[in-house]
């Protein structure tokens, strides 16, 4: 009988964390598939930044090192300058990267740093249980904006995938979701093309993946799903906004 | 070998690349700036890389990333840029990773000023992050010695895996001296096999954290961590003492001001007045058996510091109430005069007599 389905070996032998209906789980496995497929499990180096993917260094069966709130990229620079050879990654949060960390990514974009952000964003911060984060939309409720976010007292959701596509050293950027089969099958490709991008020596590669947090949200999984299908989507639209070829 | 004569700054640097450091990851501040320009100019040529961060804060995760691959890192700053880089050292000590800083300190609060300071005493020896940890911190007081200990921190951070600190000040980073590059004390280090550097599917992954949501592993983790500093403590203490066997009147006093220092001992002997000092070399550990050889012929301590007084906690504390503590000190960058030292020397003297 020959295996139809099976765990990627790019994933360890580890129960996760996560809450039901949460798509951290899908994106880690995604990750794993790429590292599997492209043969670099063995070479690869993780950097797990803080957030709910805080004990993403138990989960991938590759080298990993944790680093403080936003810092994942700074982290992820030292590894690769000093082996050029590794396959690195950093696995960030909103929160994480697009806050406490919007220094770090953005000049990791500038210096055209080689290695890969896969950047998950659900529009709230979730460790800390349910405060804005900077990409929370307008309108939607969160522990600190009780009555949803306001524009004139927050600003408007920050769009990172087209803010780091201006920079000349981002030569991937692509936004991605996982809310539905056809979609879970872009990101993959999505995933893989950024690790490809760095195996190639191209420059820095993002993805960001828009995801649900059905807990501080407040909804059931399938109504989370469908809450990012229509609320996040039209705001954060899915597509490629950076490849080498453009940044030639 | 020769004799060369060169700016501290740059032979720290020169010390650092002697050692075995190819990666140097900081951004600029002055009096220090002339230590990434050298790893600049000199790194590319030894197959190392040099990267100019977007701020100390990323400096020293670049750092902390890099020293998990088990290379020998270092970056420098000064005192407002070490401030900011006291996150990532507090997840260097925590995470038991090896790397070497340099700070070569101002005057502060805030943006201070640039001239020579020690009034980064208390954030480089209590652990200027947050937690329970330590780390080194060498004073060196000449260029030689910012050298010699320089070579030296790469193989004690890499012993103990830690963090290790020189703290130099604006005088010993700018002013330039004859030094001399002999070759590094040698030490029988331990395999770095807990680097991350790709499993290559040999071994199990390894994991550099800092995190332990149990209470109970985290307490177990720092009492590790205490276990480690002991060790230290037991081991790499070290100070000078200076015309100590009959001092009557015992100056402490490390870096640039025991300088000065050694100079008022000397004016105060030529006046019949037995004068010594004790230079810490270390601040942590801190030396505080130096104070046990202290001799009976002792009078009164006097701590000559660039700071209103910061060092004066811990030679209290070595001092244990055994004679009285004194303190003369400049601040600001403002550096101490050894006729304002002698005169404080003689006041003191005076008052005990």
């Amino acid at each position: 009988m020959s295996v139809v389905f099976k765990k990627t070996e790019g994933l360890a032998e580890k129960q996760t964390h996560y809450c039901p209906g949460c798509t951290h789980g899908i994106i880690h496995r995604l990750v794993g598939e790429v590292l599997e497929e492209l043969g670099v499990i063995g070479k690869a180096i993780g950097v797990a930044p803080v957030g709910c993917s805080v004990l993403a260094y138990d989960y991938f069966n590759c080298d990993m090192h944790e680093a403080a709130h936003g810092r994942a990229p700074a982290v992820a620079t030292g590894i690769k300058r000093v082996l050029p050879e590794n396959v690195v990654f950093t696995y960030q949060g909103d929160g994480d990267l697009a806050s406490i960390g919007t220094a770090e990514i953005v000049h990791a974009a500038h210096r055209g740093e080689k290695f890969t952000t896969i950047f998950v964003n659900n529009c709230i911060y979730g460790m800390t249980g349910g405060q804005m984060s900077p990409t929370t939309l307008v309108g939607q409720k969160a522990t600190t904006a009780p009555q949803g976010r306001q524009v004139e007292l927050s600003g408007r959701p920050i769009r990172m995938a087209e803010m780091l596509a201006t920079i000349d050293g981002a030569a991937f950027v692509e936004r991605v979701s996982v809310h539905n089969v056809a979609n879970i099958r872009k990101a993959k490709k999505a995933i893989k093309k950024a690790f490809e991008v760095q195996l190639e020596g191209k420059g820095f590669g993002i993805v960001e993946v828009l995801s649900t947090c059905p807990t501080n949200w407040g909804l059931t999984a399938p109504e989370a799903m469908k809450w990012l299908e229509d609320n996040m989507i039209p705001y954060y639209p899915l597509g490629n906004f950076r490849t080498p070829e453009e940044g030639k | 070998m020769a004799k060369v004569l060169m700016k501290g700054n740059e032979a720290l640097g020169a010390a650092a690349i002697k050692a075995g450091c190819k990666y140097f990851f900081g951004y600029p501040i002055t009096p220090q700036s002339e230590l990434p320009e050298f790893m600049s100019r000199e790194l590319p040529k030894v197959g190392g890389a040099f990267v100019q961060a977007e701020s100390e804060v990323a400096a020293i995760n670049m750092i902390y990333g890099a020293a998990g691959t088990g290379t020998r890192v270092l970056t420098s700053s000064s005192s407002v840029g070490v401030a900011l880089k006291q996150e990532g050292i507090s997840y260097i000590a925590g995470a038991e990773l090896p790397c070497v800083i340099i700070n070569i300190s101002r005057g502060g609060p805030g943006l201070g000023g640039i001239q020579p300071s020690q009034a980064d005493y208390f954030m480089s020896t209590r652990g200027g992050g947050n937690g329970d940890y330590r780390h080194p911190v060498y004073a060196p007081a000449t260029v030689q010695e910012a050298v010699d200990l320089t070579m030296e921190a790469f193989n004690v951070a890499d012993y103990y895996r830690t963090p290790v600190i020189v703290l130099g000040d604006g005088m010993i980073g700018q002013m330039m001296e004859p030094v001399e590059f002999n070759e590094p004390k040698k030490r029988e280090l331990p395999a770095k096999d807990w680097a991350t550097t790709g499993t290559e599917g040999k071994r199990k992954p390894n994991i550099i954290n800092s995190l332990f949501l149990d209470p109970q592993a985290l307490e177990d983790h720092n009492w590790k961590l205490d276990r480690k500093y002991k060790e230290i403590e037991e081991n790499e203490t070290m100070y000078e003492m200076y015309k100590m066997d009959d001092a009557e009147i015992v100056f402490v006093a490390y870096g640039t001001t025991s300088r000065i220092v050694k100079n008022s001992v000397e004016a105060l002997r030529a006046e019949g007045i037995k004068a010594g000092l004790i230079r810490p070399i270390t601040l942590w550990p801190y030396p505080t058996k130096a104070f046990d050889e202290i001799p009976a012929s002792a009078k009164a301590l006097i701590s000559v510091e660039m700071s209103t007084g910061q060092m004066i906690d811990d030679v209290k504390i070595a001092n244990e109430g055994r004679l009285p503590v004194h303190f003369y000190g400049r601040t600001g960058g403002m550096v101490p005069t050894p006729d304002a030292i002698i005169a404080k020397a003689k006041e003191v003297l005076g008052g005990v007599k």
